[in-house]
């Protein structure tokens, strides 16, 4: 599903963020990148969202070589990607209902789908009852778990969480964990960055180890086909 | 873009419009402001065409042959004249005709005195062609073509009015041609800076909108729509404004000033609008287009 090959990145200022770094994630596969601040680990989302190009090597994602992909097809591949980011990134001027039909609208989704799977993926999340609730009246684990039901409305094969517990206490970072653990058994191959070793430890998945831009550890290394 | 698609980008366009609402008034008031002066140029410039062409049919340039010149000449003449592309009519004046227009003009009150030369003509050399010119500014070319004929004694040009009127005409295409110029510029670059700001608002939303598969056009379309209102309102407004006041004007000057009116003639509201309505809304919808689309280019990597 996701592989990567002596993948490198240095940013302009010659600072080096990954070093020959490869990998190889399957499909259903749930995955921890844990490493310090500044370990390379959200460089390695961006990789993969193709927000950034590798300075070397090759990444492919979902059968598709990024380096190979057009400026233009790079839209319908995110649509295959969902992600979810350490503060939210919600729309605050929207409702939950909004914040979450924004996503298909974005894609071109017809109404008819937007107000079937909308309710739906917002009961997914447990947030059926609180559609027309603005962002700044949610918990954090509340708004976590709208940014999480965005990310999966348009059904990506793939779901990249960046810090998703971050900015939540340890009660909200569980649930969220269970969330996409719960997401991961219906078929999407989850990827986590997160730097919170206790439920690292406690969740008992794949762990890959960055440190200083090079992949140190890798607990399932030896299944990689 | 799905139709769905494009009506959800342009309520977004409009969103934008109203979240800055101070820059869109200040480029909205820059375009009207623009497409006003260019408007009032244009009516100024038609008008004034008008009244040069009717001066311009009054305008002629003479021509005289040499003493005792044989018809046949004189009619050679005339066929070479008549081959000139900037000859709108002439009519060739005998010397009679010639006595009998000058007895007219300075012996009207005193036909007496004209009786002494009843069988001498004293304009007796003075039969002539009298040209017509297409467009006064074209004079110089024809004089010189006419002096250089074998046979011509002698070419009378209106210099003065003809300068005068080319002269004056273009000027105000000049004048207009700058200031619309500068406006434009103004009109482009406010229009830029408004869409700028709609961007730096809009930041979290496009770059969430990018993450989630937006392609290009549906991220760029709320920018050009907004760009494009922009444009349209401006040009509206003015247009709206002028068709009143040409009208409003027409009508004080004709009655204020019966004499001034009776001297000139004003284009019609109508016909002033035939041009300048699709000129004036291309103009403003083009401005904003452009504004925004090279704004979307230099600040939205999309």
């Amino acid at each position: 599903m996701i592989r990567l090959e002596h993948v490198s990145k240095t940013y302009e200022a010659k600072v080096a963020a990954i070093t020959d770094v490869s990998l190889h994630i399957r499909p259903g596969e749930f995955v921890f990148i844990v490493g310090a601040s500044g370990s390379g680990k959200s460089t390695i989302i961006k990789l993969l969202l193709k927000e950034l190009k590798p300075t070397h090597g090759r990444i492919v994602v979902d059968g598709k070589d990024l380096g190979k992909i057009s400026h233009k097809q790079v839209p319908l591949f995110r649509r295959n990607i969902g992600v979810v980011f350490q503060d939210f990134r919600l729309l605050d001027d929207r409702n939950v209902y909004e914040n979450v039909a924004f996503a298909m609208r974005v894609v071109e989704a017809p109404k008819k789908a937007i107000k079937t799977k909308v309710p739906m993926v917002l009961s997914l999340v447990g947030l059926a009852a609180k559609y027309r609730s603005l962002p700044k009246q949610l918990s954090g684990g509340e708004q976590q778990r709208v940014a999480i039901a965005r990310a999966l409305v348009n059904e990506p094969k793939i779901l990249l969480a960046d810090e998703p517990t971050g900015n939540l206490d340890n009660q909200n970072a569980w649930e969220i964990m269970r969330l996409l653990e719960d997401i991961n058994k219906r078929g999407t191959t989850v990827v986590v960055v997160t730097h919170n070793m206790e439920i690292v430890r406690a969740m008992n998945k794949r762990v890959i180890t960055i440190k200083k831009g090079v992949v140190v550890s890798d607990d399932e290394g030896d299944e990689e086909s | 873009m799905k139709p769905r698609t494009v009506i959800y980008n342009i309520r977004q366009g409009f969103k934008n419009i109203w979240t800055n609402k101070m820059f869109s008034i200040a480029s909205m008031a820059t375009m009207a402001a623009c497409i006003f002066l260019f408007g009032v140029f244009y009516s100024l410039g038609v008008n004034f065409r008008s009244m040069v062409r009717e001066a311009e049919t009054g305008v002629a340039v003479t021509v005289f042959f040499d003493e005792n010149l044989p018809q046949e000449n004189i009619d050679q003449i005339g066929q070479q004249i008549a081959t000139r592309p900037e000859v709108d009519s002439y009519r060739f004046v005998s010397a009679d005709e010639a006595w009998a227009d000058f007895q007219k003009e300075y012996f009207a009150d005193s036909p007496d005195a004209a009786e002494g030369f009843a069988n001498d003509n004293p304009l007796a050399n003075s039969a002539n062609y009298e040209i017509y010119l297409k467009d006064v500014s074209q004079q110089d070319s024809l004089v010189a073509f006419l002096e250089a004929l074998p046979g011509v004694r002698e070419v009378h040009r209106s210099e003065t009015t003809a300068k005068t009127l080319s002269d004056f005409n273009n000027l105000i295409t000049f004048v207009s041609t700058i200031i619309v110029a500068i406006l434009i510029g103004v009109s482009v670059f406010l229009i830029s800076n408004t869409v700028t700001v709609g961007i730096s608002v809009r930041k979290e939303e496009i770059a969430i909108m990018k993450l989630i598969g937006a392609k290009d056009n549906f991220v760029r379309a709320p920018f050009i729509v907004e760009g494009v209102m922009i444009g349209f309102i401006g040009s509206v407004i003015p247009l709206l404004i002028i068709y009143f006041l040409y009208h409003r004007l027409i009508v004080y000057v004709t009655q204020r000033f019966s004499a001034l009116s009776s001297m000139m003639t004003f284009v019609p509201v109508s016909v002033v609008f035939k041009v300048l309505l699709p000129v004036s809304l291309v103009l403003g919808v083009g401005i904003g287009y452009v504004g925004s689309r090279l704004t979307l280019k230099r600040h939205l990597n999309v």
